[in-house]
């Protein structure tokens, strides 16, 4: 190590995988995780969650999971809650839609309509 | 670098090494692998969490689920549930002592035990893998150092330092700026920055977390200090019976080499810097920074007279400055935050943060921090949890063997070296032993006093004579055998110990005598003059007595080897207090629980 750039580089790169131990406003995905949840096919969307924000290099995401929320119809379903705004809950979440939902909810800030359960009611 | 979903944070303090943590990490491990879970969720070994009495301690991020007491049985539950499917397993949530809420709904800051702290020196303990030099320059670690070396001359460091109010932790409370000033203006070739990691107060264990749980913390700020004063060479001297500790010192210093964050050049600059590691003899006196020296330089671990001080003539004869390990725990936080930042924690007079360790007849035992200026109540209260089994609590000794006792009347004074000094305690290096209404005072005091007179090097009368002198006369107090004018000896002897020892053990030895003297006197005068122990404590001064459950079996009576028992049949019994020889057998023989010490 020669310089503070050096120095940064080895921060940057461990931060990101640490993040999650800071207590700094994060965006939080939570996935419903029960036995209904994980039969309805919840883990291959959680893992798809973890790919898009690697990929995209994403600090200040975590993702977490939770037990049965009691709608087990509408799995597998999952909470973005972003810092100071309300909550918002996808149904019926597959891979193929994680991208759309990282890009433009979590990174843009506008979440996906058709996705929510807003949607499903109307 | 992969990233992981989840990381699962297992405490490797001493404490929670002790109750077992590594076979959780194995265990953790092998279940994680078993679920197909092992690329998604980390397992990390920490530093102390600081809340020992509930460990093995676990925690769960993102959450920040607090997980206490955790068998190697309950990981498998743990994996199952929480980190495959989300739920919280609740019967293994930390549940506060004081409000009895469990802390399933809230993460780690929002527990009674942690709400009220401000961790500064301890800020990456429990939070940081501290055998990851990568884990601590990710939060900020060595950009401190950085900072000091490309963009602040040595005098610069020590303005920041002396204007951040920083005091030593490690017993006087001498201002740590003034200290670095000295040693740089001392002219030499070689100067030594020495950080003491001895902690020989036997109540604290503050600098062994934060060596175990953060050491790059101590070293940059060794390698900070030592720019500072113009050293090249840093010296830790660090307790033999800490072997978690040196091991992690040891692997963090090689760490820091490979890095080139020790060594030659450091960061491109002129400056080099090295450190070793002696480990410490063991005796208590050894923490005294002039004998530690002549420990570390091979020597007989005795004091000597100062001056010469060691910012003059130190380690191996060259100018050296001395340092507490938790002092130097806040040294790269200044450095990278400023001197405005730390004064505004605390009191202007004691600038930020101090650790205690808080033992004894308390709910939460453990490592706690809080802004200096407190009041002691926050601290036993909110953050202690309070006195268990419902007891009263009597006084708490801070400072160990070299401290003093704070009665329940003052229980709302501000904890900051001032206020603690003002009552005839004193901060010392945070030992903090809480007692309730069944501690007897005299007896405490016995005990310190006991724990010097067996620590005292033997170097100079008044220590070596003078507090044997003291332990006696305590002792015959607690033994029934005190006389009149026995307090009045205690003060005297007191007084010609503190002002004539050559060194801090004997000149504070005798303070957990004067101030239980000055705050409980009236139990003194009980065991001398009635022959009493109020806190029914010494055993030589209880009385064995029949209450009115007796039933008149004779049962005792027939067992009492000196008749001290009479009655008859049927009706209630009675002991002659002058025959007994409080042998215990009545208590024992008796079926209706009739017999109490009293
Ligand atoms: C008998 C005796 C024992 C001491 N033990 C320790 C100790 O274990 N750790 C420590 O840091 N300071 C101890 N000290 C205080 C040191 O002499 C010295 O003041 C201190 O290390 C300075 O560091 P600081 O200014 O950062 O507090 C002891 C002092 C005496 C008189
Ligand atoms: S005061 Fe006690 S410990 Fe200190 S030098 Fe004298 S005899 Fe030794
Ligand atoms: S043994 Fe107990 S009950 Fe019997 S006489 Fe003695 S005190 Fe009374
Ligand atoms: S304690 Fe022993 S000596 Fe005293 S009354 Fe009981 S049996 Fe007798
Ligand atoms: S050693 Fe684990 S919490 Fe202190």
């Amino acid at each position: 190590m020669k310089s503070l750039a050096d120095l940064q580089a080895i921060r940057a790169r461990t931060l990101e995988n640490i993040n999650m131990r800071k207590d700094e406003d994060a965006c939080r995905v939570i996935i419903g995780m029960a036995t209904c949840g994980i039969a309805a096919g919840a883990r291959p969307v959680m893992l798809a969650f973890m790919d898009e924000i690697a990929k995209r290099n994403l600090k200040h995401v975590t993702v977490s999971q939770t037990g049965c929320i009691g709608m087990c119809r509408y799995e597998p379903m999952l909470d973005v809650v972003l810092p100071g705004q309300e909550k918002v809950t996808y149904i019926h979440v597959k891979p193929e839609m994680v991208p759309r939902i990282v890009s433009e909810h979590i990174v843009n800030g506008h979440p996906v309509e058709e996705y929510t359960i807003g949607a499903a009611k109307d | 670098m992969e990233l992981y979903r989840s990381h699962v944070l297992v405490c490797g303090g001493t404490g929670c090494s002790s109750s077992g943590s590594a076979k959780l990490i194995e265990r953790f491990e092998d279940q994680l692998k078993e679920k197909g879970l092992d690329k998604e969720v980390k397992v990390v070994r920490t530093g102390c969490f600081g809340l020992c009495e509930a460990g093995p301690v676990v925690i769960v991020y993102p959450e920040g689920t607090f997980y206490s007491r955790v068998k190697e049985e309950d990981v498998d539950e743990i994996v199952s549930e929480h980190l495959l499917k989300g739920r919280k397993v609740q019967h293994l949530v930390y549940v506060d002592h004081k409000t009895h809420e469990s802390s399933v709904q809230k993460s780690l800051n929002e527990i009674g035990f942690y709400k009220q702290q401000q961790r500064v020196a301890l800020r990456n303990c429990g939070v940081i893998d501290p055998e990851n030099i990568d884990e601590y320059i990710a939060f900020d670690g060595y950009q401190a150092l950085g900072k000091a070396l490309t963009e602040m001359t040595p005098e610069q460091v020590i303005q920041v330092i002396l204007d951040s109010g920083l005091r030593g932790r490690g017993g006087a409370g001498f201002p740590t700026g003034k200290k670095w000033q000295f040693a740089r203006a001392s002219q030499a070739e070689h100067k030594y920055f020495v950080c003491n990691a001895d902690e020989g107060d036997p109540g604290a264990f503050m600098d062994r977390s934060l060596l175990e749980g953060d050491p790059h913390a101590i070293l940059e700020a060794m390698a900070i200090g030592g720019y500072a004063i113009g050293a090249d060479e840093g010296w830790i001297y660090v307790r033999a019976e800490y072997p978690i500790a040196v091991k992690r010192l040891e692997k963090a210093i090689e760490q820091a080499h490979e890095y080139g964050l020790l060594g030659k050049n450091i960061f491109g600059t002129d400056f080099s810097f090295d450190i070793h590691i002696r480990l410490g003899a063991g005796a208590f006196v050894c923490g005294e920074e002039t004998a530690l020296m002549a420990s570390i330089e091979g020597k007989r671990g005795e004091p000597r007279p100062k001056p010469p001080f060691p910012a003059v003539k130190g380690l191996f004869e060259s100018p050296t400055n001395i340092n507490n390990v938790e002092t130097l725990g806040n040294v790269a936080q200044i450095i990278l935050k400023g001197a405005d930042w730390f004064k505004s924690i605390g009191i202007p007079t004691s600038t930020g943060t101090k650790v205690f360790a808080l033992g004894g007849k308390i709910n939460n035992t453990g490592l706690v921090e809080v802004p200096m200026g407190v009041p002691l109540r926050t601290i036993i209260e909110d953050i202690g949890g309070g006195i268990p089994n419902g007891k009263k609590f009597k006084a708490v000794q801070t400072g160990g063997p070299s401290g003093g006792c704070i009665p329940a009347s003052l229980l709302d004074i501000s904890v900051d070296y001032d206020s603690l000094t003002s009552v005839g305690a004193m901060m010392g290096s945070g030992g903090m032993i809480v007692m309730d209404e069944d501690n007897c005072m005299v007896d405490i005091a016995r005990f310190f006093l006991d724990f010097t007179v067996d620590e005292s090097c033997g170097k100079c009368t008044p220590c070596r004579i003078g507090t044997r002198r003291m332990l006696e006369i305590l002792q015959r107090i607690t033994e029934g055998k005190g006389q009149e004018g026995d307090i009045e000896k205690l003060e005297t002897l007191a007084e010609n110990i503190k002002a004539s020892a050559l060194c801090g053990l004997g000149q504070t030895a005798p303070n957990p005598v004067l101030s239980t003297i000055k705050f409980f006197r009236d139990e003194y005068e009980a065991h001398i003059k009635e022959k009493r122990c109020p806190a029914h404590h010494c055993q030589a001064l209880l009385n064995y007595e029949i209450t009115d459950a007796c039933r008149g079996c004779t049962a005792c009576a027939r067992k009492c080897p000196v008749n001290a028992i009479s009655g008859t049949v049927k009706q209630k019994h009675v002991i002659d207090t002058q025959k007994c020889i409080k042998c215990g057998n009545c208590m024992a023989t008796c079926k209706f629980g009739a017999i109490i010490k009293n």
